[in-house]
């Protein structure tokens, strides 16, 4: 196996998917997945609660397990891969990320709305003092023009980040839109430049691929899609189209093709597809984490799913506003029922 | 009625805010504004409004320091430590709008009376202001195991200070929510929403309750009763849906517009701070007066 690589990837189902399976991790699934995963030559692995350190909160619900156990447990079974930790300021605070970092987390993600990158920079500065490869996450990208984007990510990297991600939460971007970001991002930054994609749209592996192109050389997959929405671009998929691309990801393809079928699979509680709950959350610009808690607001209030993802989306709810799906499902029960009498 | 002498330490959006309020109140009579810049909005605006400036920060005051008995501090943490001790020793009332919480937390519709003689007291954040009461109405009825907020607030309505000690707003708002709200864990969340127009702020309260049997009536009661007791001194506080009941969980929705007195609508997070120190003050205020008069 070599270890020349000209994309990094970092696998983030242990994270992302923890949205997919309500925050329900056990200590053995993510032992075993890590574990494969270092194994299949995976050079970082995201573990914590789907919203971050933190996360776990009647808001975005209970992890399972503590995720610092998760992240001790991943910790203490890879040999080469690092383990990632997400932050995001305003959920996650600094005590988290030492707490994690203790326990053996070699990155840190620090995520931001697209346009609040001024909340982060004591949690950047921390995380370089932890020794940490920092990471600047920028969240709901397709909410804000290139230009604020740019300007965004340039606090970031004057806060001290390693790298910035175009994160596209949503899954509403579309190629041309992530060739304009990320290459505005390459011209205006001495940092390197990631890309995070959800499948929202059926877009995760062509947006990935034009990200690569323009020069993204940090790339995210979750294997078997096991992400929020309609999950990320599919890793062992990925690893496999750039082999045949000629670019070295340094992973071993069948191994993931193995991890994703007997390990992943099973985690999942049905299948990764796109149901038209994560259509609409692509097409009308929703935070994927948002899918399961607009389901269960809809059952609840007896209306469509489709309709409150909508709803949201009108009112440019962003990421963590969960809180708002019950308000906005309860509102749109009461004008039904207004419109009956 | 006898009026009390109060002064604003602090010209910015805050403390002009807070001139506004104070000029309607009936038991605080606004005399000084003190600044550290003769060229700020605020002290520009003091001087118009015919109240006395000082450009010279708390220095200044202390040089007449017979210009008022009870002091808000719309400074800075850092600051208000300074403050606080030269306050104190100029035997003085004072109101710490800042983060530094020198004082005990309080917050008017809860622990009020237990502070009408204290030298310093601090008013916790906006989304504590906001969210501590309601953890408080449901504690009064049932025990509340765990209680978490979340408070949203338009981009704009959050100052530098805010977003660069983001942590501070969690941690200081956690703590409120138990030492004062009752609730035996509780966990604050800040979320910004840039969208325009911007909206106005909202606060989301979970709780949980101890026993299998949650007293439903009962504590919707006591929530609306706590909705009016804050509406009385923040006129834009109110639940935005009916409390929502699952399990032994509570749901409650809330949303607080500004008085727009001087700064906009939408920053209800700033107005429910500014009102909720004048509320104190003037509860401060009446208990001189009736001491002075027993």
């Amino acid at each position: 196996m070599t270890n020349e690589r000209d994309v990094l990837i970092t696998e983030v189902a242990l994270r992302d998917g923890s949205h997919a399976i309500r925050h329900q991790f056990t200590v053995k699934q993510v032992t075993d997945v890590a574990k494969a995963l270092d194994e299949a030559n995976v050079p970082f692995i995201e573990v914590s609660h789907g919203d971050g350190l933190g996360g776990s909160s009647l808001q975005y619900g209970f992890s399972l397990t503590n995720e610092l156990e998760l992240i001790e447990a991943a910790a203490s079974v890879v040999k080469q891969a690092k383990i990632a930790v997400l932050l995001l300021p305003g959920i996650g605070t600094m005590p988290d990320l030492k707490q994690a970092a203790k326990l053996g987390a070699k990155m840190a993600r620090i995520a931001t709305h697209v346009t609040e990158a001024d909340v982060s920079p004591q949690h950047i500065a921390l995380a370089k003092d932890l020794g940490l490869e920092t990471v600047g996450f920028l969240m709901m990208s397709h909410m804000a023009p290139t230009e604020k984007l740019v300007e965004q990510a340039k606090l970031m990297e004057s806060y001290g980040a390693d790298t910035v991600y175009v994160v596209d939460s949503a899954g509403a971007l579309l190629p041309y839109q992530v060739k304009e970001r990320i290459r505005a991002l390459k011209d205006s930054l001495k940092i390197n430049v990631g890309f995070h994609a959800h499948n929202n749209l059926s877009l995760a592996m062509a947006n990935t691929l034009v990200a690569i192109e323009e020069g993204a050389t940090r790339i995210d997959g979750s294997i078997r899609c096991l992400g929020a929405g309609a999950g990320n671009t599919q890793t062992e998929v990925l690893v496999a189209v750039l082999d045949k691309l000629g670019i070295k990801t340094g992973i071993d393809i069948y191994k993931m093709m193995d991890i994703a079928e007997e390990l992943v699979a099973p985690i999942l509680e049905k299948p990764q597809e796109i149901t038209k709950d994560s259509l609409v959350l692509g097409y009308a610009g929703v935070y994927s984490s948002f899918l399961l808690h607009a389901q269960k607001a809809a059952q609840r209030f007896g209306i469509d799913s489709r309709d409150i993802l909508l709803e949201l989306g009108n009112r440019k709810v962003v990421g963590g506003q969960e809180d708002m799906i019950m308000d906005v499902a309860a509102e749109i029960s009461n004008r039904g029922l207004v419109h009956e009498h | 009625m006898a009026k009390v002498k109060v002064a604003i330490l602090g010209s910015g959006n805050i403390g002009t805010d807070l001139m506004y309020k104070l000029g309607r109140s009936e038991v605080l009579e606004l005399t000084t504004v003190i600044g550290i810049d003769p060229d700020s909005e605020g002290l520009k605006r003091a001087k118009e409004l015919g109240y006395v400036t000082i450009d010279t920060g708390i220095e200044g005051f202390l040089e007449r320091a017979e210009l008022a008995d009870i002091v808000f501090d719309a400074t800075s943490a850092k600051a208000h430590i300074r403050h606080a001790k030269l306050l104190k020793e100029a035997g003085k009332q004072v109101l710490d709008l800042t983060p530094a919480a020198v004082g005990p937390f309080v917050v008017p519709t809860v622990n009020l009376d237990e502070h009408l003689d204290a030298d310093n007291i601090n008013l916790i954040t906006c989304g504590g202001q906001a969210t501590i009461p309601m953890v408080h109405a449901i504690n009064r009825v049932q025990s509340v195991e765990y209680a978490e907020i979340v408070a949203t607030i338009s981009s704009k309505s959050a100052g530098p200070g805010t977003r660069a000690n983001i942590d501070e707003f969690t941690q200081t708002t956690s703590r409120g929510i138990e030492l004062i709200g009752g609730a035996k864990k509780g966990k604050a969340i800040i979320i910004l929403n840039p969208a325009e127009p911007p909206i106005i702020m909202r606060d989301t309260i979970h709780a949980m309750v101890e026993g299998a049997y949650i007293n439903q009536q009962e504590i919707t009661a006591s929530i609306k009763e706590m909705e009016q007791e804050v509406k009385s001194y923040v006129p834009g506080y109110r639940l935005r849906q009916e409390p929502i009941f699952d399990g032994n969980q509570i749901t409650i929705l809330i949303e607080v517009e500004g008085a727009g007195d001087y700064l906009p609508k939408y920053s209800g997070n700033l107005d429910i701070m500014t009102a909720a120190s004048v509320k104190v003050a003037e509860e401060w205020a009446k208990n001189r007066i009736t001491k002075l008069t027993v």
